[in-house]
């Protein structure tokens, strides 16, 4: 995916206001989110539409602004939709899949899709690892292997969205330079 | 897609399919109770050949644990998710159910119930 980051952003005003932007779309994505059920046999699965607000990110941005953008994201949504618990929950997935989507997006020969299901892995095992502190029960690991294949199934669905998308970002971001 | 990304798939497949049998191997023989622990400490041990209700009253809320028929599953939970209660039904070992708000997990083990019961306060 390592198209070349030039910044599309020019000024530093623009730049924030951008930033901004992505945060109230990463916003209203994990809201929309809470009223798409997605029901894999255990609970808490989601599908990750904010990460398509990542996934593009890492195409089109600093990397530092994505990073920054996520976290916003993940504190303000906790806050208006969740609990302090699902900000740890959030924050140790968000963390994890952005990690492994950053390295990857450096690379030639994997694919948003192939960034995208990793991301939604490794989220899955960030949340796993925080609930197991939580409970501080190691059985929870009994979950993994179902929540292994959610993340691949939710990730390919967000990966091939971003795909799909980015041509008209693309465009979008011409438009607004 | 790129070829990596399916390899990426396959290696998160194999390990899945790898840890689902590790797990079923692992576990799956009739337990003898229930283990229920609080905040990763143990609250109680109950025998799973008792028909018998155990209030599970913490400083994070409330479970009640049933065990009926060699079975055991939780009900009365007023944590704001209900999934403890939607985990149905365990009996084998390695078996878990969970309460992530509450911190309140039960797992089947072996071993028989001790003496003494402790309810958690």
């Amino acid at each position: 995916m390592a198209t070349s980051r030039k910044s599309p952003t020019g000024t530093p005003g623009r730049r924030v206001a951008l930033d901004g932007i992505l945060v109230a779309l990463a916003m209203i994505f994990s809201y929309m989110e809470t009223f798409i059920p997605f029901n894999f046999g255990v609970p808490g699965i989601k599908l990750g539409l904010a990460n398509l607000v990542v996934l593009l990110g890492l195409t089109f941005l600093p990397a530092v602004d994505v990073l920054l953008i996520s976290l916003v994201r993940i504190l303000l949504s906790s806050l208006l939709f969740g609990n302090v618990m699902s900000l740890w929950y959030s924050l140790a997935g968000g963390l994890l899949s952005f990690a492994a989507m950053y390295l990857l997006s450096r690379r030639d020969d994997i694919s948003l899709i192939g960034m995208s299901m990793t991301g939604g892995v490794l989220h899955n095992v960030g949340q796993v690892i925080t609930a197991a502190i939580v409970v501080r029960t190691l059985q929870l690991a009994g979950y993994l292997p179902v929540l292994l294949v959610a993340g691949l199934v939710t990730g390919a669905i967000i990966g091939t969205l971003a795909k799909l998308l980015m041509p008209r970002v693309q465009k979008a971001l011409q438009s607004f330079q | 897609m790129k070829k990596k990304d399916f390899l990426i798939a396959a290696a998160v497949l194999l390990l899945a399919g790898i840890l689902a049998l590790v797990f079923r191997f692992a576990g799956g023989d009739p337990g003898g109770s229930v283990q229920v622990k609080v905040d990763g400490r143990v609250a109680g041990t109950y025998a799973l050949v008792e028909e018998q209700r155990v209030p599970f009253d913490t400083k994070y809320g409330h479970n009640t644990l049933v065990i009926e028929g060699g079975k055991a599953h939780i009900e009365d939970a007023d944590c704001p998710d209900h999934y403890c209660e939607q985990q149905g039904e365990i009996s084998k070992t390695g078996e878990t159910l969970v309460c992530l708000p509450h911190k309140l997990v039960a797992e089947v083990i072996t071993g028989e119930a001790s003496d003494v019961d402790v309810v958690a306060k």
